[in-house]
């Protein structure tokens, strides 16, 4: 036998008797982030290639859901800091070996660059909006220059929202104490399911028939592309080193099986693959609307069993006979 | 860098948490909450078990990846010592320090909202003494000193005794040595 048992109390807060320090706020927030960085690649991809009249939407209104889905992740984000007040201190330095502080200045650049994507097609996109800022001197010249300068925008955009789409992964798969999220493929798998949830974000609010069409078949590509990761990234950890291997247990028996394999793999990404193939090849096309949900659906569950299955795999693990509740059964003394 | 080390010997550490009340009462830990902790590690097979105690808390990683990951320099080495500690004012709260410690839960969430952490009691070694802790210990299995003095108790203690470092594949350079 081998076991390590606590023998003084210890139930320290969220770290006890597992660690659980991060919750639906984070996984909420990394979802809104990869979708948004998949609304910023394709708002540019549909400019650079000059895709106006397939995708209309895509080209000219979707670019302004970007603050929007941002500002709601950063808000969730901020709900998991426990220090609030000194938010402000991942702006006062730049850490080039933690990925979130990358984060947090990528979110900054982010928001300026959206703005000049969103200037760039809203005389065209939201013509009503854009008479609002055209009132403006400044608004005015500010549109004209950024649709002056469209397409330079748009592929300036593309690097930015790929760092945003991308360092969620890189992020949780540099905490090498975690043996769940210590995968190289994990920074790809986020970018691709991000894109995968803004492709079908896209099929749900467009009208014209030829961009869902367009982004059906963008969105199957994708998926196709999220199942390869999800191999991989179950084969770097099958290959691992035992902490690995372990942490593999906890999506193949353990306690993420039903929550990985059946709301992420079947209800995220096998069953909306099936109905896009059918909607595609002309088969079925009652259910048309039914996969982009679930493709919405299977990517928050990735971000959400990411970050427990994670969080639960371990280097150590301690027995621990400590009870709380046991204390209230001592006698109460004034 | 300065490596300062905690020497602990498993063989006449008897488990009375006398170092864990110390360390309570020093550091004045919020209730519900432990900088350290002992174990009880039973291995073998019945008859034939051994039993060894630890007390344990952070090992003041050399390479640590709680500060390499934190995203604001809170969790930083103090004055060039392998010495870790959290600046409670720079401290968002973001808790990415306690998923980067591979030694599973070696920090503490204060209730006010930022990390609070094992300091190896810096503020009495500044004044010569050894940690709360150390002090303490009624078995004198607990001992502290620096790692580059060549004439240190630790150093003697790691040149004549069999020792170990928990998980070193880690990566992390721990430096709380057990003697076994």
């Amino acid at each position: 036998m081998s076991e390590e048992l606590l023998v003084t109390a210890r139930n320290n807060a969220l770290i006890d008797p597992g660690l659980h320090i991060w919750t639906w706020e984070v996984a909420m927030y990394l979802f809104m982030g990869g979708m948004t960085a998949g609304i910023m690649i394709f708002s540019a991809l549909m400019i650079v290639r000059d895709k106006e009249q397939v995708a209309p939407f895509a080209t000219s209104r979707l670019a302004l859901l970007a603050p929007i889905v941002l500002s709601l992740g950063m808000t969730t984000l901020f709900l998991d800091l426990e220090h609030k007040l000194f938010v402000y201190r991942f702006y006062t330095s730049f850490q080039i070996t933690s990925p979130m502080s990358w984060g947090a200045w990528i979110l900054i650049i982010v928001y300026p660059i959206s703005v000049l994507q969103i200037l760039s097609t809203i005389r065209v996109g939201y013509s009503s909006l854009a008479s609002y800022v055209d009132r403006l001197t400044i608004g005015r010249l500010m549109v004209d220059w950024c649709e002056r300068y469209r397409t330079e925008i748009a592929f300036a955009v593309i690097p930015f929202a790929v760092a945003l789409g991308i360092y969620t992964g890189i992020l949780l798969s540099a905490f090498g104490a975690r043996p769940f999220w210590n995968s190289g493929v994990l920074g790809l798998l986020f970018l691709v399911s991000g894109m995968s949830t803004a492709a079908a974000l896209v099929v749900l609010l467009a009208r014209q028939r030829s961009e869902r069409d367009l982004f059906t078949r963008i969105d199957l590509v994708l998926i196709f592309a999220e199942i390869a990761l999800v191999v991989l990234s179950l084969i770097s950890l099958a290959s691992g080193s035992g902490q690995h291997i372990d942490a593999l247990q906890s999506v193949m028996g353990g306690s993420y099986t039903l929550s990985f394999w059946v709301l992420f793999v079947g209800i995220g990404l096998l069953i909306p693959m099936v109905l896009e193939l059918l909607e595609i090849s002309g088969v079925s096309k009652s259910l048309a609307m039914l996969a982009p949900v679930l493709v919405i659906v299977g990517g928050y569950a990735l971000r959400q069993v990411v970050i427990d299955a994670g969080q639960e795999s371990t280097w150590t693990s301690y027995s621990t006979q400590y009870s709380a509740e046991l204390l209230q059964r001592l006698p109460q003394s004034d | 860098m300065t490596r300062y080390a905690m020497v602990i010997d498993t063989k006449t550490c008897i488990g009375c948490g006398d170092c864990v009340v110390a360390c309570k009462t020093e550091n004045k830990v919020p209730e519900g909450l432990n900088r350290d902790w002992v174990v009880e590690a039973t291995s073998g097979t019945y008859p034939n078990l051994t039993t060894e105690f630890r007390s344990e808390r952070c090992n003041h990683c050399s390479n640590a990846t709680c500060v390499t990951l934190c995203p604001t320099g809170a969790s930083h080495h103090w004055n060039d010592t392998n010495i870790v500690l959290v600046n409670a004012d720079k401290c968002t709260g973001c808790k990415a320090c306690i998923a980067a410690c591979p030694y599973d839960a070696r920090l503490v969430m204060h209730p006010d909202g930022y990390i609070d952490k094992c300091t190896f009691c810096h503020h009495r070694i500044e004044q010569g003494l050894d940690p709360a802790c150390v002090s303490s210990c009624p078995t004198r299995c607990m001992h502290f000193g620096s790692l580059d003095d060549p004439h240190s108790k630790v150093n003697h203690l790691l040149k004549t005794r069999q020792h170990k470092v928990l998980i070193p594949e880690t990566g992390n350079d721990p430096n709380v040595y057990y003697l076994t």
